[in-house]
Formats: C-alpha cells, structure tokens, sequence
C-alpha cells in the first residue's frame, strides 16, 4: 500500500502560520508532509532554520530523489520546483509558474499524479491564486483538499483562490489542520 | 478505470511512440516533470487528450520540434550558485595548473549561461588558452542559441551580481559588448568551447576529460536512468578528474559512489580516486 502524502502550500503570511502549524502538530505527524513556501531565488537557510525551532520532527530542504520518509518535513530549495515521485522527490527548473519557483501548482498537480486518493493536499496564508489548479487535480483524481480557515489566515487571497476555484473537503483554522494531519494513520511500511 | 491510470496510459504510449518515431527516448525521464510538459504541450497544441498529442507528434514533425524545445529549456542563469565558483577557484583550480591541457565537458548545456560562465573563469584564471570545454545538449535549436554568445542585456545585469558573489576580479560587463537590447559576449570566450549536439539517453563517451559538470540535468531522470548516465560520467572522467552536479542533487544513490570523495559537499563537486 502506497503511504499518504500530505502536500503544502503558502505564501504572503505563509512561513508564519506553517510554524505555528508545525508546533501545533508537534510529534504527531506520521505521513510526510512536502511543502512548497514561496521565497526569493536567492534566499538563503534563515527559513530552514526558523521553521526547524517550531517543529518536534526533522524539516530538511529537499535533495533529488530523496525517499520520502513519515513523519518527516521537506522544504521545496529556493529556484528550484518540487515535485511528487511516487516515493521519492524530484526537483526541476523548468521556466517559473506565474512568477513562482517554487510552484504550489507543480507541486500539488505531482501528488495527485502519483499519489492519487492518498493525497492529501492543504492551502495556507498567501498573496496570489497559486495552487488553486493543483488542488482542483489532487481533488479530480480523489484526494483530499484542505484549505485554511480565509478569516484566519493572514493574506486571504489564496484559501479564498482555492475554495472558489475548488469544491473542497474541509476548510479548518490552523489548529484543526494539526489534528487532521496527526490523526493520519502511520503508512504501513512494506 | 480511473482517469489518473488512462492517463498513464496514454502518457507511456506517447514516449514510446516519440522515440519509435524520432528516436528520442523520454521513457526514463522523471515522471512529475514529464507529465508536466506533456501537459503544457497539450495546450500549446490545443487538443483535449494525450493519445491526440501522440497523434499530431506522430505525423506533425514541426509539432514535435516544438515540443522537443519545451522540453530542453531550463531556466538558469550565469554564474547561478555563485559559491560554487568560489570553491571551485580554491579547491579545484590549483590541481588544473599541472595538467598541459584541461578538457572540460558540460553536458546538457542548454543555452549556454554555465558554460561561458566556466570559460570567464578559466580565463581569470589564466587557464583558458589550454583549457577546451565541449557543451553538449540534445537539442539543436538550443544549442544554437548557445553558440550566438548572445544574451538579453537586462538577463546579463542581473548575473552581474552573481558574478561578483562568485569572485569575479573584475565586472562581468568586462566580458560583452552591450548593443541595442542584447549582451553580446566577447568572441575570445567561444574560441575554445565546442557546442555539439550529444543525448545523455542514447549517446556514448566521446573523449575523456578532466572535468563533467552536468548541473541540475539528472534531476529530469529516474533513478534507472540517473545511474546509467553517472556511469557514462565516470567512463568518460579521468582517474582523478573532478564530477559537479547541481546543487540538490547528488550522488549518493550511484552504485559507484565509493569510487568518489567529496570536493565540496555543499555545492557537490566530487572527484574521482578510482
């Protein structure tokens, strides 16, 4: 059985309320969760190393073809996009998505490709209508669509995005999407 | 069935049919990546399904061009991770004064940016006279675009600023001539690149050098793939020469990883020892 995946994506308001995310989760995340934050091509590690002080679990920035493990948190690299591989992570610079590099869309239209009903993915904080399209797929091919709660979220304009463009599954604040994503059942291992 | 499943169908039917067809074999290409462009092919092209990409692709070689170009173009920059060149000045430059002659392969060079960046250090360096760098890419029509030297001037002072974080001793606009919109850079630097088409999928070792930078190429790979072309590099590496890939990837996963150490761990410049 392939494991569930849990996909991200955030940006104006967005680094914030993922570390509140990931303390609120604090040890109970058993899928891996891929995130794609965007942030400037030339941004160094000072976001990995925020992120890290909020999370009980390891947040690394993804490499090539690196497995994916649960319980663990990937960063999409700065320029670079992040993409679903079945098991694995692959990157890609391919030309910007709207601006974006990382892209939400990228990312998200990957795990619906490869993961289809065991995505799951989630929409936080941001300035623009990024994602909307990948969770619309993650919703087509069966997955799981999460959007954060517009009244909470700091920049409204990309839950708002989401919920227009998409029937969502669940509209949660914070708190919420932290109790979902513990309440995950651990992958079985094979 | 599933729509997801038809679609990996139709998507697996489409690559063998492109390279039964013109001989160009994506079967090993990462997934994510492929599925992408395949789909942006389909908009571009303005028909509704896969198998009628696959369709036009078959008989329509002027489509096929099109969707031979999306996917060969990358979007980098000159002198992109600019720490790689300065360790590349510190750790790796001092071994290439005691060789009479350095051959350098770029593979998958796409339109070019790193491999002239490569060839204005070298000659910083005072090594470019005997240094020859070969840029290969799959495709023609990038690989024309390389050759021109030309680049959009608002595209050539943005690399300024990475030319002065890589240790540039002077200022990049030293190395083009500034005309109308474009940079064109100076002739001296393409007199010892060779541009020459060559595919990583189905192409073999041509000559051995001292230096393979394939940066930010595997990363369009599956793993199958990805080993079968770091295998090629290391045939065509010579027994101390020095592999660097782009900066998240690595070579961790290559059967033959033992026979490397790390040159920089960071910016993933390996050289061979065995």
């Amino acid at each position: 059985m392939v494991p569930h995946g849990v996909v991200l994506g955030a940006s104006r308001g967005g680094t914030g309320a993922l570390a509140r995310l990931l303390t609120s989760l604090g040890g109970g995340l058993m899928a891996p969760l891929v995130v794609a934050l965007h942030r400037a091509a030339e941004s160094d590690e000072m976001l990995l190393e925020f992120l890290r002080k909020s999370a009980a679990v390891p947040v690394t920035e993804a490499l090539d073809k690196e497995p994916l493990l649960p319980g663990c948190v990937y960063l999409a690299p700065a320029d670079y996009h992040l993409l679903i591989e079945e098991d694995r992570l692959a990157l890609s610079v391919d030309p910007p998505v709207c601006w974006a590099r990382p892209s939400i869309d990228v990312l998200f239209e990957s795990a619906a490709d490869s993961w289809g009903e065991q995505a799951i993915g989630v929409i936080l904080s941001g300035g623009n209508a990024d994602g909307a399209a990948g969770l619309a797929r993650i919703k087509e091919y069966g997955g799981l669509a999460v959007v954060q709660e517009p009244s909470e979220a700091e920049c409204a304009i990309m839950p708002e995005a989401s919920l227009r463009a998409v029937q969502v599954d669940k509209t949660l604040r914070l708190e919420e999407i932290a109790v979902l994503l513990s309440g995950i059942r651990a992958p079985q291992l094979r | 069935m599933h729509e997801r499943q038809i679609a990996e169908i139709e998507r697996e039917a489409l690559l063998t049919a492109v390279f039964r067809r013109y001989g160009f074999d994506f079967r090993e290409y990462a997934r994510g990546s492929i599925s992408r462009r395949i789909r942006l092919s389909m908009q571009q092209e303005n028909v509704a399904t896969i198998s009628a990409l696959q369709e036009k692709l078959l008989r329509d070689s002027a489509c096929m061009n099109r969707f031979l170009l999306s996917l060969s173009i990358s979007v980098t920059s000159m002198f992109r991770d600019p720490e790689l060149y300065v360790s590349f000045r510190t750790c790796v430059v001092p071994q290439l004064r005691d060789l009479p002659f350095v051959r350098v392969w770029h593979a998958g060079c796409s339109t070019g940016q790193e491999a002239y960046s490569m060839a204005i250090l070298l000659q910083e360096e005072g090594l470019y006279p005997r240094c020859r760098i070969y840029a290969t890419d799959m495709n023609e029509e990038v690989l024309d675009r390389a050759k021109t030297g030309i680049f959009p001037l608002d595209a050539a002072r943005a690399y300024s600023a990475n030319y002065q974080k890589a240790g540039g001793k002077t200022f990049l606009a030293d190395f083009y001539t500034a005309r109308y919109e474009n940079a064109i850079l100076h002739a001296s630097l393409r007199d010892n690149i060779v541009f020459a088409q060559h595919n990583l999928v189905t192409d073999g070792s041509f000559n051995e050098f001292d230096l393979i930078f394939c940066r930010n190429v595997l990363i369009y790979f599956n793993r199958t793939l990805q080993d079968r072309v770091c295998q090629l590099f290391h045939d065509s590496l010579s027994p101390s020469g020095v592999l660097g890939l782009g900066k998240k990837e690595t070579l961790d996963y290559f059967p033959r990883r033992n026979d490397y150490q790390e040159v920089d761990r960071i910016e993933k410049l390996y050289r061979r020892f065995r």
